[in-house]
């Protein structure tokens, strides 16, 4: 037993007890916390499948926003969390029907196929390190894609921010926009109204003089 | 126990004991939204594992990077579905201070 094979059974090992914990834990901030530690396994499986630039990219993207992200959300919000436990293991037989079928349909796939052994690193990788082949990849095949990536982060960037945005009541901040489209109805009122003619009246005496 | 040299088996095995530990966890924590976007994200992972395990294995060396590049993307994505997710999750329990997913029946239908 090589020092790969061991390690690959330590994180395989970690990360689905971790797994198991997400979704049974009490507490939301519990599971949260075990998605962490999930996620840091995973990445420790990817330096084993020499992806690193991938693995470092978990950590910093998922565990360094993603799941301070959620972090965020679960200790803001301020829910009660045992009014979520009713019940909860009601749904345990079809939840373990549904798991136990995915699982032997994937033993029945993988039993006797995909004993492939990892085959020897190319010269080319060994030379320029899976970051830079990654890049080279990344910047002339798949280009455009990435272009599409960053336009969908962009997006997701407003999204949120539209979404949760809140403006002030007590601020007197003036709206351009309602001030450029203000019309002359908005303002000034032309009330039609009846002509009213006082009746010629009879010249007093005084005025005759 | 013999446990020989680790074979793409494994990973795929991993990967698959993943998802489906994932989806056992949305049939459990069906009233719980945050855990369900946990479960969402393990599953995410448990793909994103398959691709990795898949571009080490490949036999082409041509081939190879497609895998990991295919990961990249889906962490693209994983990420502005969570900001998406998490941001319309604040905004309901602002509206509504609950997130319990059998209270949220507005729509009939």
């Amino acid at each position: 037993m090589d020092t790969i094979t061991a390690l690959f059974y330590v994180f395989a090992t970690v990360l689905l007890f971790a797994a198991l914990r997400v979704i049974t834990a009490r507490s939301t901030v519990h599971a949260v916390l075990f998605l962490v530690l999930a996620f840091f396994s995973a990445s420790c499986i990817w330096m084993l499948l020499s992806a690193e630039f991938l693995a470092i990219t978990l950590v910093l993207v998922y565990v360094g926003a993603v799941m301070v992200l959620f972090l965020f959300v679960v200790m803001m919000l301020d829910i009660n969390a045992d009014s979520f436990r009713q019940g909860f293991w009601q749904h345990l037989p079809l939840a373990g029907l549904v798991g136990a079928v995915i699982a032997l349909e994937m033993a029945l796939v993988l039993m006797r196929g995909f004993q492939l052994q990892a085959p020897e690193p190319s010269a080319r990788a060994l030379e320029m390190g899976n970051t830079k082949l990654l890049g080279i990849e990344i910047y002339t095949q798949y280009l455009y894609p990435l272009q599409l990536a960053a336009v969908l982060l962009l997006v997701a960037i407003i999204a949120a921010i539209a979404l949760t945005l809140r403006g002030r009541k007590d601020s007197r901040h003036m709206n351009p926009s309602e001030q450029v489209r203000v019309k002359r109805a908005d303002r000034v009122r032309l009330v039609k109204m009846a002509p009213t003619i006082e009746s010629p009246s009879t010249p007093r005496e005084g005025d005759a003089a | 126990m013999n446990l020989g040299p680790i074979t793409l088996g494994h990973y795929l095995s991993l990967g698959g004991i993943l998802f489906a530990l994932s989806v056992i966890g949305i049939f459990l924590n069906r009233r719980n939204l945050i855990v369900l976007l946990m479960a969402i994200e393990l599953m995410l992972l448990a793909v994103n594992l398959n691709f990795v395990a898949f571009s080490h294995y490949l036999p082409l060396e041509a081939d190879r990077m497609a895998g990991q590049v295919f990961v990249f993307f889906i962490l693209t994505v994983a990420a502005a579905e969570s900001a998406i997710g998490l941001a319309i999750l604040v905004v309901l329990f602002r509206n509504r201070a609950s997130i319990k997913v059998e209270e949220l029946d507005e729509l009939k239908g």
